[in-house]
């Protein structure tokens, strides 16, 4: 439904910030995601590190957000789109911030593994895998900033590509194990990687459904159940 | 001549116990189908027309509350529920409204008892300057509900209880109802209306002339009475309405743009029109 502007200009802005607040927490965890994945891949502590960090300005704008949907809701009562707008602002604020967790996670696991030796082909699958939740991330935030109910149907379809290569993954990391018990330690390391992202495209996939909601006011998850019943 | 009966009355007739007051008195089983049902009704105020072909069913115990810009013919359309619209010259109502199926603009129909089927509570407290007792005494008393002292003592009594009233003012029934408060006025006129033991409430802002506090008894007071009565509401404030209504319809320029139910319309709303006005945005 097209939107036309609030009578009240300063509510119109508070929203209008809200939806802006949420694009750069979104951009915030896109670069989180990229970055650890990126220092894990080529081991880059310095990197690691930096990724830590911008955890703690996720955390604040997940807090600023919170803080800005709970005053236009005491002040505003939002009604309709808007309080859609709101509700899944929230919600979106808290995926993102357990993406910024999960990334948090990669980094930390980077300086683990830092001193240890580890071949190139054990990193290929947590590389694709990585690629490929980036990209779900990307799109989830893209249909909730550019109000396409289709594109967010698209990413909550491809979540299960993200399960099965996790499993793949872990078998391939167990067959590594299972040859040589010398890669025991590294290969787990890379497993609880695998795990960390594959939940990245859980969030991404929550992400997606709010931007369902937000647009359509319907629950995606709902319709889909109706869809295979009938 | 058709006179409407109040279901109280029917009962009153049918066991021959004269205790219409009490009430669990034995009523006859409710009429299936919706409690008020419009059909393509237009209303003309001389040759200005309000409202368009309006078609709506008011649901038995339920509160439909009517929402829409000032002059969108929400009370318009309330006041066609009761024929209040007949008091103002000029004024036509075309098309069909029934109360349990029967037609209310039927030539041959008592509007008085009209009335008393279907109460109405208004925007400001309106107490006659009387006393509190004789305010909701008013009613039964010219209706012949109530053949002796006791029975109209129960009938006030019982008013009063279920508008909430009654711990504030049980001592000082014979004070004027004009001393008390005005949300105590309010439901002093809410008691009023309900003593009649109408079938339908029709209430036109009820509480937009009172206090948070006085507002939220009225509310509450709403949620209790659609167990007993059905109930419509005009009110201004989005967010009364989305409280105590299971039904909402949006009025828009004299047309019903849309009709549904509370939480649908307030989280969903199918028309642009509605989200623009339940939103604050300009249409």
């Amino acid at each position: 439904m097209p939107q036309s502007e609030h009578i009240v200009t300063s509510y119109e802005d508070e929203l209008i910030n809200l939806h802006k607040a949420i694009s750069e927490m979104g951009g915030l965890v896109e670069q989180a995601i990229t970055d650890s994945t990126k220092a894990l891949l080529t081991l880059d502590h310095v990197l690691a590190q930096q990724v830590r960090e911008a955890d703690k300005r996720i955390d604040g704008m997940q807090h600023r957000i919170n803080d800005m949907a709970v005053s236009i809701i005491a002040r505003r009562q939002p009604m309709a789109a808007d309080l859609r707008l709101v509700v899944t602002a929230i919600q979106v604020a808290n995926d993102l911030e357990r993406t910024g967790d999960m990334a948090k996670q990669l980094a930390k696991r980077t300086v683990q593994i830092e001193s240890m030796s580890l071949a190139p082909k054990f990193y290929n699958g947590v590389k694709h895998m990585a690629d490929l939740v980036a990209r779900q991330l990307k799109a989830a935030l893209d249909a909730y900033a550019g109000r396409r109910p289709e594109d967010a149907i698209e990413v909550c379809n491809r979540d299960d590509e993200v399960d099965a290569m996790h499993t793949s993954l872990f078998r391939e990391l167990l067959t590594y194990m299972m040859e040589d018990p010398r890669n025991i330690t590294q290969c787990t390391h890379l497993l609880f990687c695998s795990k960390s992202l594959e939940r990245v495209g859980d969030h991404a996939t929550n992400i997606a459904e709010a931007a369902y909601y937000l647009l359509t006011g319907r629950h995606l998850a709902a319709e889909e159940q109706q869809r295979h019943q009938s | 001549m058709t006179i409407l009966q109040t279901r109280e009355s029917q009962a009153m007739h049918a066991t021959m116990t004269p205790e219409p007051a009490g009430d669990d008195a034995a009523l006859p089983p409710e009429p299936a189908g919706p409690a008020m049902s419009g059909r393509n009704v237009n209303v003309f105020y001389g040759q200005k027309q309000a409202l368009f072909g309006i078609d709506l069913d008011i649901e038995r115990h339920e509160v439909t509350a009517l929402i829409g810009p000032s002059g969108c013919g929400k009370s318009t359309f309330l006041r066609c529920l009761n024929r209040m619209n007949d008091t103002i010259d000029g004024c036509r109502v075309e098309g069909t409204i029934t109360l349990d199926g029967e037609d209310i603009y039927d030539r041959d129909l008592d509007v008085v008892e009209l009335r008393a089927r279907v109460g109405m509570v208004f925007q400001k407290p309106n107490p006659f300057p009387k006393s509190i007792y004789e305010n909701v005494a008013y009613g039964p008393r010219i209706h012949g509900m109530a053949p002796s002292r006791t029975e109209l003592d129960d009938i006030v009594v019982s008013s009063i209880r279920r508008a909430g009233l009654w711990e504030e003012v049980k001592d000082r029934l014979k004070e004027p109802g004009t001393s008390l408060s005005g949300g105590q006025q309010q439901r002093l006129c809410i008691a009023r209306a309900i003593a009649t033991r109408p079938d339908v409430l029709l209430m036109d802002e009820p509480a937009s002339a009172l206090d948070p506090i006085a507002t939220a008894v009225i509310e509450e007071l709403i949620d209790e009475l659609r167990e007993n009565f059905t109930i419509v509401i005009v009110t201004h404030s989005m967010q009364q309405a989305a409280r105590v209504s299971q039904k909402t319809a949006f009025f828009h320029l004299g047309k019903l743009i849309e009709h549904g139910v509370t939480e649908e319309m307030f989280t969903n709303p199918r028309h642009k029109q509605t989200q623009d006005y339940i939103t604050g945005r300009i249409g």
